[in-house]
C-alpha cells in the first residue's frame, strides 16, 4: 500500500458527500424547494403584471438565492464533527484545507448548482428578459461558489456552538452584501442592455479572494472544534 | 522490524480543561515493541493525555516528540504514522461498511476492494460488509472501527477504550491486533479500565492518579 495523493483523497472526500446526499435526497432538495416556493410568492404577494415585476426580478432571485444558500449552510460540518470524522480528516496527514475544500465543492455542487440552473425558470417566471439570462447566471454562479465557502468559514466556526445558526447568519450575511450588490446590480445592467462586466468582474475577484484564503480560515476554525 | 526508528516520547505535559488542571507533569516514553496501557478512574485525563499525544488537544506546557523531533511544526509527519481510535467511531451510519472503510482509510492509504476485505475479515465482519452502518450493532461497529487500524497501516496506534461494546471474542481480537502491531516493530498506547494483555511481556503501565 502506499500513501494517498491529496487529489485523490479530495477526491473521496467529494465523492463521499454526493454518495451521502444520493441516500438523503430529502435534506439536500430543500434549499432548492424554499428558492422556487419564495420566488413564486413574490407575484401573489405584489402583482402578477410582469411589467411591474420585471424591474424588481433580478433582486428578487437574487435575495432568494442568498437565504436559500444560507439555509443549507448551518449543517454543513455538524454530523461530521459530531460522530468523529473531522478528527480523523484533522489526523489524516493530509493537509486539511484541501479535504474541507472538496466537502464545500461538493456542498456547492448539491445546493448552489442547482439554484444556478434553475434560475433562468424562476427568473422568467419573474419577467426577466431573455437578454439578462446570461448575466443572472454568471453572477449566481460566481455569488452561489463564493456564498459556499464563506458560509463552509462560518458554519466550521460556530460548529460547536449550540443554536449556532443565528450566529452563522449574524457573521455570513454581512459578508454577503457585496455579492448581493453586485449580483443584483450585473443583471439590472444586462435589462437595461448595458454590458454587465463590471459587477461580474468584481464578484469574480471576491470568488477568489475566498477560494484562496477560505481553506486556510476554514481549517484554522474546524481544529479549534475538534478540541471540544 | 517495520517501523524503524519508531520512538515516541512525552516530556512533563501539563494540560487543562476549563478551570481544571487534569494532566500535571506526565513524562513517559513509547518504543517500537512496546504497548503503554494508560489505566486511572474516570476522570482522571486518560482520554484528554491521549488527545494531547495526537495533537487534537493543545498542552498547555512540555514537550512531545516523534523519531527525536518534536511534533510541534512536524504535524503532518506525524500524523501520517499515526492511527486514532476514540470514544467515537467516526462512521457514517448511511455509508456501508465498505463504503466507511473506502473514505475514510482510503484518505491515508491507497486501497484496493481486497484489502478492505481483507481488514473486514480479519475483524470478523466479512458478511456485513454491504450493509449500512446504522443497522450494525454496537460491537460491530467498534470491530468496524478497528479495521482502520488494520488498513492504516501506522506506526503509533492511540486508542482510546478500544474494548468498548466488545463480546469476549472481539476483546480477545482487540489483544491480538495489539499484539500482531506491537510485535513487528508497532508501538500502542492505550487508555483502558478492563483487562488488556495484563500478562504480556510487551506491556508497561502509566498510572494516572487524580
Amino acid at each position: 500500500m502506499k500513501r494517498t495523493p491529496i487529489t485523490h483523497a479530495a477526491r473521496l472526500v467529494f465523492q463521499r458527500d454526493l454518495t451521502l446526499a444520493w441516500r438523503r435526497w430529502d435534506e439536500v432538495t430543500q434549499p432548492l424547494i424554499f428558492y422556487v416556493v419564495v420566488t413564486t410568492m413574490f407575484p401573489l404577494a405584489t402583482t402578477p403584471d410582469l411589467s411591474q415585476l420585471r424591474v424588481i426580478s433580478g433582486g428578487i432571485v437574487w435575495v432568494a438565492a442568498l437565504l436559500a444558500s444560507l439555509l443549507a449552510l448551518e449543517a454543513l460540518f455538524r454530523a461530521d464533527v459530531e460522530d468523529g470524522t473531522t478528527e480523523q480528516w484533522v489526523l489524516s496527514g493530509q493537509p486539511l484545507g484541501w479535504l474541507l475544500l472538496a466537502k464545500t465543492a461538493a456542498h456547492w455542487v448539491l445546493t448552489g448548482l442547482p439554484l444556478v440552473i434553475m434560475s433562468p425558470i424562476v427568473g422568467t417566471a419573474l419577467g426577466l428578459p431573455g437578454e439578462a439570462w446570461g448575466a443572472l447566471v454568471a453572477s449566481l454562479l460566481l455569488g452561489t461558489g463564493t456564498l459556499s465557502i464563506l458560509g463552509g468559514i462560518g458554519a466550521a466556526l460556530t460548529v460547536g456552538v449550540r443554536r449556532g445558526s443565528v450566529l452563522l447568519s449574524l457573521l455570513v450575511l454581512p459578508l454577503a452584501m457585496p455579492l448581493l450588490i453586485f449580483g443584483s446590480r450585473a443583471v439590472g445592467m444586462a435589462m437595461d442592455g448595458e454590458s454587465p462586466s463590471g459587477p461580474l468582474q468584481l464578484l469574480a475577484a471576491i470568488f477568489f479572494l475566498s477560494l484562496s484564503l477560505g481553506p486556510l480560515a476554514m481549517s484554522a476554525a474546524i481544529r479549534i472544534s475538534v478540541e471540544n | 522490524m517495520a517501523f524503524d526508528g519508531a520512538f515516541f516520547e512525552a516530556r512533563a505535559i501539563n494540560a487543562w480543561r476549563g478551570e481544571r488542571h487534569i494532566l500535571r507533569d506526565v513524562s513517559f516514553t513509547v518504543r517500537p515493541g512496546e504497548f503503554l496501557k494508560i489505566t486511572g478512574p474516570n476522570g482522571v485525563g486518560k482520554t484528554t493525555l491521549l488527545r494531547v499525544i495526537c495533537g487534537l488537544l493543545p498542552a498547555e506546557t512540555g514537550s512531545l516528540e516523534w523519531r527525536g523531533k518534536s511534533i510541534r511544526g512536524n504535524r503532518d509527519e506525524f500524523n501520517a504514522e499515526l492511527s486514532y481510535l476514540g470514544h467515537l467511531n467516526s462512521l457514517k451510519a448511511d455509508l456501508t461498511a465498505r463504503e466507511n472503510l473506502k473514505f475514510l482509510s482510503g484518505l491515508r492509504e491507497s486501497l484496493t476492494d481486497e484489502d478492505v476485505d481483507a481488514a473486514l475479515d480479519r475483524v470478523g465482519i466479512l458478511s456485513r460488509g454491504d450493509l449500512p452502518a446504522r443497522s450494525l450493532s454496537a460491537g460491530q461497529k467498534r470491530r468496524l472501527a478497528l479495521a482502520r487500524l488494520v488498513l492504516d497501516n501506522a506506526a503509533l496506534w492511540i486508542l482510546d477504550e478500544p474494548v468498548t461494546n466488545l463480546d469476549t471474542a472481539g476483546i480477545a481480537l482487540v489483544e491480538e491486533l495489539i499484539h500482531e502491531h506491537v510485535s513487528s516493530g508497532g508501538l500502542a498506547i492505550a487508555a483502558a479500565h478492563q483487562r488488556l494483555l495484563d500478562d504480556a511481556p510487551i506491556l508497561r503501565r502509566l498510572e494516572l492518579e487524580p
